[in-house]
C-alpha cells in the first residue's frame, strides 16, 4: 500500500464521527488501493482500455441471468426476466455506444477552431448504487470506470449488497485478468452511513456518483466534493388525442410494468384528453389492466402511500400488481399486470399523484390541451423536476409546447418512458443508468450520465490567426481635374451637399460642370460645422423629395460625414443612430449591426476640399447631438462613400493655418495606423507612404500654397493615410486630442500636434501595460517607428536612436508649420489646466480611439501625457511617461 | 564530500527483482543509490509498493536514492501518489 502523505491545504476535513480506528484504517486502505490503481491506470493506452472493456462486456452478458436471479432473490423487487434485459442493456448497449469513443489522450479535435480536447482521468470515484437496479447499475458503472481509466469504490444499497458485490466481483476479476490495475474496483464489505460520510469527505476521492434515493443524493452534494447525484422522479405522461392509441397503451404498459416499475423514469400519472379517455381505459383494460373505481382507488391510496409523508410505501416498491391489489384488498383478475387509479387533481390531496415505483398508474381526464399541459406541469413539479416526461401525440406543435413547459432532462416522445430514458433502445439518447435531473432535481447535469462525466476534459486552445481585412471604396479618382470623372456616373436626380463658403467660392459650379446635363441636380447647403441631427434629417427630407439616386458631398470632413449619415437614413429610415453609435471593441464582434435592408438606393460620391480627415474614404461619421450636448460617432464600412474624388484644385486656396492643421491630422492618422494593433502589411504600405509624403510635401504646401505638386501630394497623402486608418484605426494621440480639443476649443489638427511627439515617445517605451492583441505577434511599436525613421532617412544605428530622430524630425516639422510648442503657449493658465486634467484623462480613457493603440494607457499615464503636452516639446524622450510615472 | 554510490539498472521485465537488489545494496556502506529506470516504460502497483518500501528503507538509513531516466508517464504516476518527493531525479 502506498502511504498517504500529509493533507494538503484547502482539503475538506475528514468526517470520522462514529468510526473506530480499525474501520478508518479499512476505509483508508480501500481508497489507497484505488488511488494506486488509478495512478497506474494513467499509463494505459486507448487500445489497452478498449480490450479490457470488451472482455468485461462479454463477462457481463455471460452472467446477466445469474445476476438477475441473484438480484430478485435478494431484494425481492422486480422481475427476473426484466432484470436480465437491464443487465444486457447495461453491457451490450453501453458497449455499442462507448466502443469507438476515445477516452485516452486527445479525444476530440476541432481543426477549424484550433481546439483539441484531451482526457484526464478523475482518479478515485466513490459510487452509491441503488436497490432498484442493483446489478445493472454496477455493470454499467464498471464499464464507465474502466473506459475512463479511473478506479471506483462501490457502496451498494445494504439490501442489495450480495448481488451488487457479485456484479463488482465478476467485473473486477475479468478486468484484472485482462490487464487492468489491481485494486481498480472495490466494494464496501458492509457499510453504514458513517462509512459513506467518511468516504464522501475523503481527501483522495475525486468524485461521488450517487445513484439512489434523495438522502444519498443530498449527502453527496452536501459533502463539498464534485458529485453526480441523480435521484427521484415523477414522470407525467400526456396521452393526446392525435396519438396512436394502440401503440401508446402498449408502450405505457411495457414501461410501467418493466421490472415492476422500479425504473425511476417510468410513467406515474397519465393525463388523457377527454375525447379518447374512455377508449384509452378500455384498451388498457383489454390488455390486462385493472381500472379502479372510486372506492378501490381510496383503498389503494391507503395501502401504497404513507399518509404521514405523502410518499410511496417501501413495501410496495417493485411488487407485482396482483400482490399490491391483494395488500389493498382489491379483487382483480389473476393476470392483472397493472392497476390504474383515476385521480381528480395533483398534490397532497391526491396521494396517487406522486412517484410510485410499482405498477400503479394514476390517470386524469383533461377537458382541453391547456388543462392537460397544466396537470402535467403539476405532476412534474410534484417531485419530478428535471427527470423524465413522456408524450404520445402526432401533433408536433403540442409536442413542442409540452417540451417547453415541462422541466425534464428527457422528454420521451411516442415511446415507453422507462426504457426510453435509458437511451439507445427506442431513441438516440446516450445509454445510462443514472439520469441527471438538472438544477430542478438538485443535480449538476440534465444529461444521461456516461463516460464523459467521468473525465476531466482538458481543452488545448491554439492561438488562432484572426482574419483581417482591408476595405476601401471601389473607386478613387485623384490628381488635378479628377472631378471630370463625375461624367461617368449617370443619375436622374443628384443632390450636392456642401457648405456656404464652398458655394460662394465657386466650387459647386465646378462640380455642376461635370454632371450630366440630363441629371436634375439640386444643391443642399448645410452649415460649416459638425453636422447636427436636425441638419441631417432636413437633408434626408430633400433626398426623399427629389427621389435622389446620387449624393455628391463636396467639402471637408463635416460635409462628407453629414452626407454619409443622410444616405444611411435615406436608405434605411428605421436606422437608430443612437443605437448604431453603441461602443464596441472589435468591429467583427460588435453587438449592433447596421441595416442591410434598403428602401432607396443612392450612390455617394465624396469630393474632399481639405487634405486631412480623409473622410472621402473612411467608414466613420461624427454627428453632434446638440440636445444632449454630445457627439455621436458612427463606424461601419457601409458608411464608406462609393466613389472618392481627390482633386487638388479644391484645396489650392486653403489658408496656411488650415493647411498645417489638416496636414498634421493626416500625419497623425498615418503614424497611429502604422503602430496600431490592427496594422497589417496592407495598412502599413499606405501608412508609410502617407508619412513619407507628409514629411516631404507638407512644409512646401504650407510655405508655397500654390505649389501644385505639393498640394496634390498632400491631398493624396490625406487620402492614403485614411485608407490606412480606415482599416487599422488610430490610437491614444487621437483620444487625447479629442478630449483636449473639445474642452479648450482647439482645432483637431492643432490638438493632435500638441500631443504627437509625446505619444511617439510613450508608445516607443516599454509599456507599463500591454494591450491584448490577437492580431500582432510581440510588441513592435518602437521597431515600426524606427522603420519610419529609416524611410525618412533620419539616420541612427539602434532602434532607440532612430525613434529619437523621428521625434526630433516631428518636432522640427511642427516648428516649421508654426505650431505652438506647448499647451501653455496657447495661453491656457496652469491652474485652469490642472483643474481640467483629471476629467480630460477620464474622457480620453473613454474614447474608443485608443483601443487599437499598441500600448494600453493607464489613466495616470494619460494625465502624464497631458502634462507633457502642457510643458511642451523637447521633453519627450524614450523613457517618456512611463519613466516619469515610475519616478 | 565524496559519496559512495550504489548503481542499479532496472530491467523493465523484472522491476521487482531489481528493486530488491537495490534494497540489499542499501545495507552496505553506500550513502547514495542510483537506480536507472531508462528501460522502464510502465510501472504497476506491486512495483510501486516496492518503491515505497525502498524509500522507507533509504530514509531510515539516511541514504539518498536517485532515479535516473524516469519517463514522464512513470514520473506522473509517482507524482499522483506523492512519491516523487521521496526520491531525487537525474537525467
Amino acid at each position: 500500500m502506498i502511504a498517504s502523505e500529509t493533507r494538503e491545504p484547502n482539503q475538506i476535513p475528514p468526517v470520522t464521527e462514529g468510526l473506530s480506528a480499525e474501520r478508518i484504517a479499512y476505509l483508508d486502505g480501500l481508497v489507497s488501493q484505488a488511488r494506486t490503481a488509478s495512478a497506474v491506470f494513467t499509463q494505459f493506452t486507448q487500445e489497452d482500455v478498449d480490450r479490457i472493456v470488451k472482455s468485461m462486456v462479454l463477462a457481463g452478458l455471460e452472467q446477466a441471468q445469474q445476476l438477475a436471479h441473484l438480484a430478485v432473490e435478494e431484494t425481492k423487487l422486480g422481475v427476473m426476466e426484466d432484470k436480465v434485459i437491464k443487465n444486457m442493456t447495461a453491457t451490450e448497449f453501453t458497449y455499442n455506444y462507448i466502443k469507438d469513443k476515445r477516452t485516452v489522450g486527445i479525444i476530440r479535435e476541432f481543426p477549424d477552431r484550433n481546439l483539441a480536447e484531451v482526457a484526464e482521468p478523475i482518479g478515485v470515484i466513490f459510487s452509491l448504487t441503488p436497490i432498484t437496479n442493483p446489478t445493472s447499475t454496477v455493470l454499467f458503472k464498471c464499464l464507465m470506470v474502466i473506459k475512463t481509466r479511473n478506479a471506483v469504490i462501490f457502496s451498494p444499497h445494504p439490501n442489495a449488497w450480495r448481488c451488487s458485490s457479485q456484479a463488482v466481483k465478476i467485473m473486477y476479476e475479468t478486468a484484472v485478468k485482462n490487464g487492468a490495475p489491481e485494486g481498480v474496483f472495490a466494494c464496501l464489505q458492509s457499510h453504514t452511513l458513517q462509512d459513506n460520510a467518511y468516504l464522501m469527505h475523503h481527501k483522495d476521492v475525486g468524485l461521488i456518483d450517487a445513484t439512489g434515493g434523495p438522502g444519498a443524493v443530498k449527502a453527496a452534494y452536501s459533502s463539498g466534493k464534485p458529485a453526480l447525484g441523480v435521484g427521484a422522479g415523477n414522470t407525467p405522461v400526456y396521452l393526446e388525442k392525435t396519438a396512436d392509441l394502440n401503440n401508446a397503451v402498449v408502450d405505457i404498459i411495457i414501461s410501467k410494468t418493466f421490472d415492476n416499475g422500479t425504473i425511476c423514469a417510468s410513467e406515474q400519472t397519465v393525463v388523457i384528453d377527454s375525447e379518447i379517455y374512455d377508449l384509452a381505459l378500455r384498451k388498457f383494460s383489454e390488455l390486462g389492466t385493472h381500472i379502479c373505481n372510486e372506492k378501490e382507488t381510496k383503498l389503494l391510496e391507503r395501502t401504497v402511500i404513507d399518509p404521514q409523508t405523502g410518499s410511496m410505501q417501501p413495501m410496495a416498491v417493485g411488487q407485482k400488481a396482483i400482490d399490491i391489489a391483494r395488500f389493498a384488498g382489491l379483487s382483480v383478475k389473476p393476470n392483472t399486470k397493472l392497476l390504474i387509479a383515476p385521480i381528480q387533481g395533483v398534490g397532497r390531496g391526491h396521494p396517487l399523484s406522486v412517484e410510485k415505483l410499482f405498477p400503479v398508474l394514476a390517470v386524469y381526464r383533461a377537458k382541453s390541451v391547456d388543462e392537460a399541459l397544466k396537470v402535467c406541469v403539476d405532476v412534474n413539479h410534484a417531485g419530478g423536476l428535471g427527470h423524465t416526461a413522456v408524450i404520445f401525440s402526432r401533433n408536433d406543435e403540442i409536442v413542442r409546447k409540452f417540451a417547453e413547459v415541462i422541466n425534464a432532462g428527457r422528454i420521451i416522445v411516442n415511446s415507453p418512458g422507462s426504457i426510453g430514458a435509458l437511451g439507445a433502445v427506442y431513441n438516440n439518447l446516450v445509454p445510462t443508468f443514472s439520469f441527471g435531473c438538472g438544477t430542478g432535481g438538485g443535480n449538476s447535469t440534465t444529461d444521461n450520465v456516461n463516460i464523459f462525466h467521468y473525465l476531466n476534459i482538458k481543452r488545448v486552445a491554439r492561438r488562432t490567426q484572426n482574419h483581417m481585412w482591408f476595405r476601401v471604396p471601389n473607386q478613387i479618382y485623384f490628381n488635378m481635374n479628377a472631378v471630370e470623372n463625375l461624367r461617368q456616373f449617370p443619375s436622374q436626380s443628384t443632390i450636392i451637399v456642401t457648405n456656404p463658403a464652398l458655394e460662394h467660392i465657386g466650387h459647386v459650379d465646378i462640380v455642376r460642370r461635370y454632371i450630366s446635363p440630363e441629371t436634375h441636380a439640386h444643391v443642399l447647403v448645410i452649415p460649416d460645422a459638425e453636422p447636427e441631427i436636425k441638419v441631417v434629417m432636413e437633408g434626408v427630407d430633400s433626398l426623399n423629395f427629389y427621389k435622389a439616386d446620387q449624393i455628391i458631398a463636396l467639402g471637408g470632413g463635416s460635409v462628407i460625414d453629414a452626407a454619409k449619415i443622410m444616405k444611411l437614413k435615406y436608405e434605411s429610415p428605421e436606422a437608430d443612430l443612437e443605437e448604431l453609435a453603441a461602443p464596441f471593441l472589435d468591429l467583427r464582434k460588435r453587438v449592433v449591426q447596421y441595416p442591410t435592408a434598403k428602401i432607396n438606393r443612392a450612390q455617394l460620391i465624396a469630393i474632399s476640399t481639405t487634405s486631412g480627415t480623409g473622410s472621402e474614404v473612411t467608414p466613420f461619421a461624427v454627428l453632434t447631438d446638440k440636445e444632449r450636448g454630445r457627439k455621436v460617432t458612427l463606424a461601419d464600412y457601409s458608411l464608406s462613400p462609393d466613389v472618392a474624388i481627390v482633386d487638388p484644385q479644391f484645396v489650392m486656396s486653403m489658408p496656411k493655418g488650415l493647411t498645417a492643421d489638416t496636414g498634421i491630422d493626416c500625419l497623425t492618422h498615418a503614424l497611429e495606423a502604422g503602430v496600431s494593433n490592427y496594422a497589417s502589411p496592407y495598412t502599413d504600405a499606405n501608412a508609410m507612404q502617407a508619412i513619407r509624403l507628409a514629411f516631404k510635401y507638407l512644409p512646401i504646401a504650407y510655405e508655397h500654397p500654390h505649389d501644385e505638386e505639393a498640394r496634390s501630394m498632400m491631398h493624396n497623402a490625406a487620402c492614403i493615410a485614411a485608407l490606412a486608418f480606415s482599416n487599422a484605426s488610430v490610437g491614444v494621440n487621437h483620444a487625447l486630442a479629442h478630449a483636449f480639443g473639445a474642452r479648450f476649443g482647439v482645432a483637431h489638427g492643432r490638438a493632435n500636434a500638441l500631443m504627437l511627439p509625446h505619444v511617439i515617445a510613450y508608445n516607443a517605451a516599454v509599456p507599463a501595460k500591454f494591450m491584448p492583441s490577437p492580431y500582432q505577434q510581440g510588441y513592435v511599436a518602437h521597431k515600426k517607428y524606427a522603420t519610419v525613421a529609416d524611410l525618412l532617412g533620419l539616420g541612427g544605428h539602434t532602434v532607440e536612436e532612430k525613434v529619437k530622430h523621428l521625434i526630433e524630425a516631428t518636432e522640427q516639422l511642427l516648428d516649421q508649420l508654426g505650431f505652438p510648442r506647448s499647451i501653455a503657449e496657447l495661453g491656457i493658465p496652469r491652474e485652469d489646466f490642472k483643474r481640467a486634467v483629471p476629467e480630460l484623462a477620464q474622457i480620453a480613457f473613454d474614447d474608443p480611439s485608443w483601443r487599437s493603440n499598441p500600448r494600453m494607457p493607464l489613466v495616470s499615464e494619460l494625465i502624464e501625457l497631458f502634462w507633457q503636452a502642457y510643458e511642451g516639446r523637447g521633453l519627450a524622450n524614450l523613457s517618456g511617461a512611463a519613466a516619469k510615472q515610475n519616478a | 564530500m565524496a559519496m559512495n554510490a550504489v548503481l542499479v539498472n532496472i530491467n523493465e521485465k523484472d522491476v521487482l527483482l531489481a528493486l530488491e537488489e537495490a534494497r540489499q545494496k542499501l545495507d552496505g556502506t553506500g550513502d547514495k543509490a542510483v537506480l536507472d529506470f531508462s528501460s522502464v516504460r510502465r510501472i504497476d502497483s506491486h512495483e510501486l509498493r516496492a518503491m515505497e518500501e525502498l524509500a522507507c528503507m533509504a530514509e531510515e538509513k539516511a541514504v539518498t536514492v536517485e532515479l535516473r531516466g524516469v519517463n514522464v508517464d512513470v514520473y506522473r504516476v509517482m507524482k499522483l501518489l506523492k512519491l516523487t518527493r521521496r526520491f531525487t531525479f537525474g537525467s
